[in-house]
């Protein structure tokens, strides 16, 4: 039998009656039904005399209600489990969780947000040292680098990302020749086409997109590897086995990232000037004609100013994915927040190194 | 003797070809706890997952307050589940959910109750397994116990008639075992609820258990039937006095 609930007057107190199961189901049909009939009441009777049985939920409402008024008589209450369920319910809601503490004023807020980053810096510089550190111990004795491991590395971060990138070149080589070709047009201008292409490609297209293929494809998988391996204490294993963690995980992360940015970024080259040269040809230039123009435009430090900076974004990329992996917190949240701060990261190191580079190739006039 | 709410009939458990388990039947009654014990990797969590049909069976099958587990789909599937708890063996709790709103979900997915009531069950249900004062905390700022805790707060959430308990002693120490010992137990004798606990905690089983089976790997099947006590006092299987008299197999 499903709950009832009848209310009425009883002298100066109300009177609410339930009958029936006080069940989850009966309950929610109840609730504001019952709250509507305290409203304003200061003594209030219980009339159990007709409840069957009660679950949770139900010795939860009756709970309410003897919360919201001042005085509250119970009657009729059926003994066993209808006692049991109400005695056990009210004991455990006897400690409630500790009021949330209140929220910092302004400075207070600012100072230990400028503490917390302040302290990231640190740990980032102190990151960095380490990373050095352990690099320069295995120039040292070389026999000690992972070499399997740098090549899973290699083949993962740069064979397996071949694929994307020479579609993603192309695609970039096309859009830019088609798109510069719209205005210079106008000034008669074509033939210049493969100049701005190859040049923007190489000096910074190139090197940038793969960038971003890296950290979107490595980067996000080392903080994730390296996350769960954090999760699940795996770190702590090695560092008590008297391991470092940085040589051993990170420095194959590293060398594989720094050696195939390079690549990454010549294939990115390459396709980018085939696409290039497919519109050109559309546009009836013969290949032989791009070629030229390009040979004239584009010199050997253009391509090296665009590999050596690839090679610094692979490290980058690869510092702050291992790095986002090794400080993740707990639990499976931790890994995907780990995985998103080395994308996020990795692209906006790369857009600060990249500045970096611009102003140094401007002041040795590269 | 009351009436029996799961029937599990000649049961199998084959993966690749390996048998897990066979040949497995028992009765579980109303009110009963009813304890699945064995060594480490003698089936008992698998055999837990066909009961509530995760995995399907090579053979036999279970049947649950009337109904067969296999083969049942779709809105009577649901509202079968709904009566069941389940407590995982490490938790399971939604790590981007605070323990509260973990309880709160079965609350907000199967029954109409108000915000304002299904917070206070959910207090109240973290409340009767010690966590009252942990609501808001998520599941990455707690420990282990306190995460299986929550997971039987969880499993109890819509007062199941039965519920299923994985390994949940497992890393507790022995006052908060002992604490959910007695829970079970009050909780069984209050509310006629039945559970099906997967243990090898030998103080565990020997305090709440009323019936149990063992499992075991060598004998991919069951090797005892009955009262944990008897069990313990009365088998001549020399794997089963091995596992209540804590001694080396020769």
């Amino acid at each position: 039998m499903s709950a009832t609930l009848s209310a009425s007057a009883d002298g100066p107190a109300t009177r609410l009656a339930f009958a029936g199961v006080l069940d989850a189901a009966g309950t929610a049909r109840l609730w504001p039904e019952a709250m509507r009939a305290v409203r304003g009441a200061r003594h209030l009777v219980l009339d159990l005399a007709g409840l069957t049985a009660l679950d949770t939920a139900g010795a939860v409402l009756l709970l309410r209600l003897e919360r919201a008024v001042r005085e509250t008589r119970w009657q009729g209450m059926p003994a066993g489990p209808v006692q049991a369920v109400l005695d056990r319910t009210r004991q455990a809601l006897a400690n409630p969780p500790p009021p949330a503490p209140p929220p910092l004023p302004p400075l207070a807020w600012l100072g230990r947000a400028t503490l917390r980053q302040g302290g990231d810096l640190l740990d980032q510089i102190g990151f960095l040292g380490e990373a050095a550190l352990a690099g320069l111990d295995t120039l040292r004795r070389p026999w000690r680098l992972r070499f399997a491991e740098t090549l899973r590395h290699l083949d993962e971060a740069g064979l397996r990302a071949f694929g994307l990138t020479l579609l993603l070149g192309v695609l970039i080589g096309v859009i830019l020749a088609f798109q510069s070709s719209i205005p210079m047009r106008r000034f008669g201008a074509e033939v210049f086409i493969p100049n701005l292409v190859g040049i923007s490609l190489l000096r910074e297209l190139g090197p940038l997109m793969a960038a971003v293929i890296l950290a979107g494809r490595t980067g996000s998988a080392y903080a994730a590897e390296l996350g769960t391996m954090t999760v699940n204490e795996e770190i702590d294993a090695l560092r008590i086995m008297g391991i470092d963690p940085i040589a051993w995980l990170v420095l194959p992360r590293l060398l594989a990232g720094m050696l195939v940015m390079p690549v990454l970024a010549l294939l990115m080259d390459l396709s980018g000037l085939a696409g290039m040269a497919v519109v050109m040809s559309s546009l009836g230039f013969p290949p032989v004609g791009v070629v030229n123009q390009l040979r004239n435009a584009v010199k050997l430090r253009d391509l090296l100013g665009g590999l050596l900076k690839a090679a610094v974004f692979g490290l980058s990329i690869a510092l702050v994915g291992c790095r986002a992996g090794l400080t993740a917190g707990r639990g499976p949240r931790a890994v995907g927040d780990a995985a998103t701060a080395a994308v996020v990261g990795g692209i906006v190191s790369i857009v600060l190194l990249d500045g970096v580079f611009s102003v140094l190739f401007f002041r040795l006039g590269w | 003797m009351t009436e029996p709410v799961i029937r599990v009939e000649n049961l199998a458990a084959r993966f690749s070809g390996r048998t897990i388990f066979e040949h497995v039947s028992f009765e579980v009654r109303r009110g009963e706890v009813f304890v699945i014990l064995g060594g480490s990797g003698c089936g008992k969590s698998t055999l837990l997952k066909h009961m509530i049909g995760l995995y399907a069976p090579a053979e036999g099958g279970t049947t649950i307050l009337g109904q067969r587990v296999e083969g049942l789909a779709g809105a009577a599937r649901t509202a079968l589940l709904r009566r069941l708890g389940v407590m995982w063996q490490s938790g399971a709790l939604f790590g981007s959910l605070t323990l509260a709103e973990n309880i709160s979900v079965p609350l907000e997915e199967h029954t109409d109750l108000p915000p304002e009531a299904r917070a206070l069950v959910a207090q109240a249900k973290l409340g009767l397994v010690g966590l009252g004062d942990a609501a808001g905390r998520l599941p990455a700022e707690i420990s282990g116990g306190m995460a299986k805790r929550a997971g039987i707060a969880r499993a109890m959430a819509l007062d199941p008639p039965i519920l299923f308990l994985d390994e949940p002693s497992a890393g507790l120490d022995p006052i908060t075992s002992a604490g959910l010992d007695a829970l079970i137990r009050q909780l069984a004798r209050d509310l006629g609820t039945t559970f099906v606990v997967v243990t090898h905690e030998l103080q565990s089983i020997l305090a709440i258990g009323d019936r149990c089976i063992m499992l075991d790997k060598e004998a991919r099947g069951m090797i005892a039937e009955g009262d944990p006590r008897r069990l313990r006092e009365e088998s001549t299987n020399p794997v089963v006095r091995a596992f209540f008299r804590r001694e080396v197999l020769a």
